[in-house]
């Protein structure tokens, strides 16, 4: 009898603790990845520079990278699952429209003042199903950005279904690449810290057992919004420079595009590790570039691609690639 | 009503769309007591626990901790004041590794202002305040024991990091929810140092159980209750020996 | 007396809307995040039957009823039969799956204003001084029958009460020798087939287009959850609350906002009584 058993490399094991940095292949093995990430992604604006086209779409699929960034934060360490990705992008937008055009303040301080206007916006709104079941949190968030479209249009506010223009744009085209890239890259690596943080594991037992987080004395309901705080923050920021992009705000920002992109870059890219949301973005983006062609068509095809992975192969990419970089199988006799 | 004493439980009342799960329970508890709670199954043992520590509301009654009324808090808030409680089916947080199950409770405002069992973790480090908790509790510290993810350790591990959960936050009162339930003879054996360290400290225990044995090696006083009414209280030897009680138990010889 | 008689005709199209997805949530617990795209499908379908193919209009309906209970098991039998219990994952899965099914029928030409179903009585009657179209009270109508049909069916009949049976309690009804897989096949097949139905009744008020199935799907959500999710009379009394509350609105201020009132509902319930009006679920958070 034979059953297939799951290893540790051993230059895994090499690299615990303090022998990480015990030669040079030790340091590559855990460094390695992480810097080609980092260098790749650095890289990318300047690789661009003859096709300006393709660097636009990295500045938005950087956008779309920081809502799955939200949305794998939410719903895999605290156990909110968010439908409504495009709400927050929306407020960034429109508060950094606001800050930019009509109190006139200029770029660097929009993107900041609106994330956090933004975040705090959401949150309030966000607040009434934080202490029900996960089922009534996905409900809601799946509604506001519907409603904040109908909102927009029936007062006629913030510029009806025109939007707000003349929105400043970035002064420089290499800042507006590298801003972002920037951002990404930050949230990337400080998610990861915040999560294994104190704080982070409380918002982690909150969703693996929340009563037993409740008995321990701490409020789950601050908790949770605690978590919608700081994702809302990374979406909005990502809207608020998204704004900047366009130099416009307006009811597209509310769009299914963005709610479900997010989603489905989670699930393929695999849920749980935050890379994932950047690999799986860093796959989908540029695909839906080229289904553009298909005009709407492309939802279909990104909505059969993530059930299709939700069903058979729920644990995304970069989980099978973790895994396969960190250990090997062998059958083994029994 | 107040009362002097430690904890008063007055009249608790809590029925589930007409089933009476406790009709009418008091007692009081005395500061540092170890209180023992018997009766068969479905007699509102866990339902009275639940009542007290805020995880159900009571229909009637009140609960009076320290003087203070607490009935109807939400738990966290109960939980913040010292009253805390193991839970009958274990759920330790599984994606974490034991020893960081319990930097939860150590991250509590409470944990925080007092500092955890046994002073320190206020700040910073609770890593290595984790592993000496669960070393006191009897994780072999040395060993990978502690490191390994929660949702592998055997039961009565588990149970034991139940209790580490509790009292790394310093309560005044623990509920015991059936502690010894499903651990061997050894595993319990195990356990009575950690409850006899306990009591020496000055943390009062109420234990809900039904291995009556181990409990009346520890209880000061013990409480019976059947189909939600409180049938008999006193020490040990006057509960075991109550004609009411022994019906609960062990049935009348009358049809 | 205006306001009665339009209230009780949006009360009743709005229980309709809902009373698919509260009967799949009642019975399987499987929220079903694809209604309002099978509303669409049911709509489109006809329209394409009756047009295109050149059946008579009765038979297309049937068939498209028909058509959309397959699809609605279909979805069951191949995608959500595997992920079952893990309801974050059906949530995703069902509203991928309807939007999928939404944008898909906008790219095939599901656009523009062309597509109408065709009523099934022209004309209007005055009743109580009051201008109403027949279809309205047709809708009405049938309705309550509806609801009276549904009644007798879970009460009454095999199927219906196996159905109730598993509502209630999965496990006791399994062990009965009651097939929890069929019985979810069969809540999700009569599910969409009462969306199909709701969009023949009720389309020809106005145009086939892809928003209505979001509508749809807000709309049915808002009823159950305000009633309860779970309860059928909570819908139906919840869908009276929220439709006359619609038209108030709607005469007192203005047409846009009557998403808006049933957003605006949903918060407020969750934020006073979280399990809705008649919720059979008391605990909404994880039991201890």
């Amino acid at each position: 009898m034979r059953r297939k058993e799951r290893i540790d490399r051993g230059i895994k094991v090499r690299t615990e603790g303090i022998y990480a940095i015990s030669s040079w292949r030790e340091i590559l093995y855990l460094v390695g990845p992480r810097a080609l990430l980092i260098l790749g992604l650095l890289a990318l604006p300047l690789i661009l520079e003859l096709a300006p086209y393709w660097k636009r779409v990295i500045n938005i699929m950087c956008v779309y990278a920081m809502l799955a960034l939200a949305f794998d934060f939410l719903a895999n360490y605290v156990g909110l699952v968010c439908l409504g990705g495009a709400f927050f992008i929306g407020a960034g937008g429109y508060f950094t429209a606001i800050f930019n055009v009509y109190v006139g303040l200029p770029f660097y301080l929009t993107i900041p003042l609106a994330g956090i206007c933004g975040a705090v916006f959401c949150t309030v709104l966000l607040l009434p199903c934080l202490p029900l079941r996960g089922v009534y949190f996905a409900i809601v968030t799946l509604m506001y950005p519907l409603l904040a479209t109908r909102v927009v249009e029936a007062f006629d506010i913030l510029g009806g279904t025109n939007g707000i223009t003349g929105v400043d744009a970035f002064p420089n085209a290499y800042l507006e690449s590298y801003a972002i890239i920037f951002l990404v890259l930050f949230f990337l690596f400080a998610m990861r810290r915040f999560v294994n943080q104190d704080i982070g594991l409380v918002l982690r037992g909150v969703k693996d057992n929340d009563q037993s987080v409740r008995a321990s004395g701490i409020n789950v309901t601050y908790m949770k919004a605690l978590a919608v705080f700081v994702a809302a923050f990374v979406g909005c920021l990502g809207g608020a420079y998204l704004a900047h992009l366009y130099m416009w705000a307006g009811l597209s920002l509310f769009a299914l595009d963005f709610s479900i992109i997010p989603i489905a870059a989670v699930v393929i890219g695999g849920g749980g590790t935050l890379v994932g949301a950047l690999i799986g973005t860093l796959i989908l983006v540029p695909l839906s570039e080229f289904l553009r062609f298909f005009g709407t068509f492309r939802i279909v095809i990104y909505c059969a691609a993530l059930t299709a992975f939700i069903v058979f192969k729920s644990e995304g990419l970069m989980v099978y690639a973790q895994r396969k970089y960190h250990q090997f199988e062998r059958w083994a006799k029994v | 009503m107040k009362d002097k004493a430690f904890l008063a439980v007055n009249g608790i009342t809590k029925s589930f769309g007409g089933v009476f799960a406790l009709a009418d329970v008091s007692f009081n508890i005395e500061q540092g007591e170890t209180f023992g709670i018997i009766g068969p199954n479905g007699s509102g043992k866990t339902t009275l626990i639940n009542c007290i520590t805020g995880f159900s509301k009571p229909d009637k009654g009140t609960v009076y901790f320290k003087e203070k009324n607490i009935t109807r808090w939400p738990p966290h808030k109960i939980a913040h004041i010292g009253i805390s409680r193991t839970f009958q089916i274990m759920r330790p947080y599984y994606s974490l590794p034991a020893f960081k199950n319990l930097i939860i409770p150590l991250w509590s405002p409470r944990a925080r202002k007092l500092g955890g069992w046994r002073g320190g973790g206020k700040h910073g480090d609770r890593d290595t305040f984790a592993v000496d908790i669960l070393e006191e509790i009897g994780f072999e510290r040395d060993s990978r024991v502690p490191y390994k993810l929660a949702s592998t350790l055997p039961t009565g591990y588990q149970k034991r990091l139940e209790l580490a959960r509790c009292i790394s936050m310093r309560p005044e009162i623990i509920f015991c929810d059936e502690v010894f339930s499903g651990l061997s003879m050894s595993e319990i054996a195990g356990m009575m140092p950690l409850i006899e360290k306990m009591k020496s400290e000055g943390v009062t225990l109420i234990m809900v159980e039904h291995r009556l044995r181990e409990l009346f090696r520890v209880a000061d006083r013990v409480m019976a209750l059947q189909f939600g009414e409180k049938i008999a209280e006193g020490t040990s030897t006057e509960v075991i020996e109550n004609e009411k009680v022994r019906e609960a138990y062990l049935g009348s010889e009358e049809v | 007396m205006e306001v009665l008689v339009y209230g009780i005709i949006n009360s009743v199209i709005l229980s309709l809307y809902a009373l698919g997805f509260t009967l799949v949530y009642s019975i399987s617990r499987l929220p079903n995040f694809a209604h309002g795209a099978l509303y669409v499908t049911c709509g489109y379908l006809v329209f394409v039957l009756t047009n295109s193919i050149g059946l008579p209009y009765p038979a297309a309906a049937v068939v498209g009823i028909a058509a959309t209970a397959l699809i609605g098991a279909v979805i069951y039998r191949f995608i959500l039969i595997r992920i079952r219990g893990m309801e974050i994952s059906e949530i995703i899965a069902t509203y991928a799956v309807g939007l999928a099914i939404l944008e898909g029928l906008r790219w095939g030409g599901l656009r523009g204003m062309t597509f109408v179903l065709p009523t099934f009585y022209p004309g209007s009657v005055t009743l109580f001084d009051v201008s109403i179209d027949i279809q309205r009270l047709i809708i009405v109508a049938i309705g309550i029958m509806t609801f009276a049909g549904l009644y007798l069916f879970t009460h009454f009949s095999r199927i219906g009460l196996a159905l109730r049976g598993i509502a209630q309690d999965e496990r006791a009804a399994m062990m009965l020798g009651i097939d929890s897989d069929m019985t979810a096949v069969v809540s999700l097949a009569i599910g969409s087939g009462l969306a199909g139905f709701a969009a023949i009744l009720v389309l020809p008020l106005g145009n086939i287009v892809v928003e209505a199935g979001y509508t749809v799907l807000i709309f049915a959500i808002a009823v159950c959850i305000i009633g309860g999710l779970g309860s059928w009379s909570g819908a139906i009394i919840s869908s009276f609350i929220i439709g006359f509350a619609q038209i108030l609105t709607e005469k007192f201020l203005s047409s846009h906002f009557t998403m808006l009132v049933a957003v605006l509902a949903i918060i407020v319930t969750l934020l006073l009584k979280p399990s809705g009006l008649f919720g059979k679920q008391k605990e909404l958070e994880e039991r201890v």
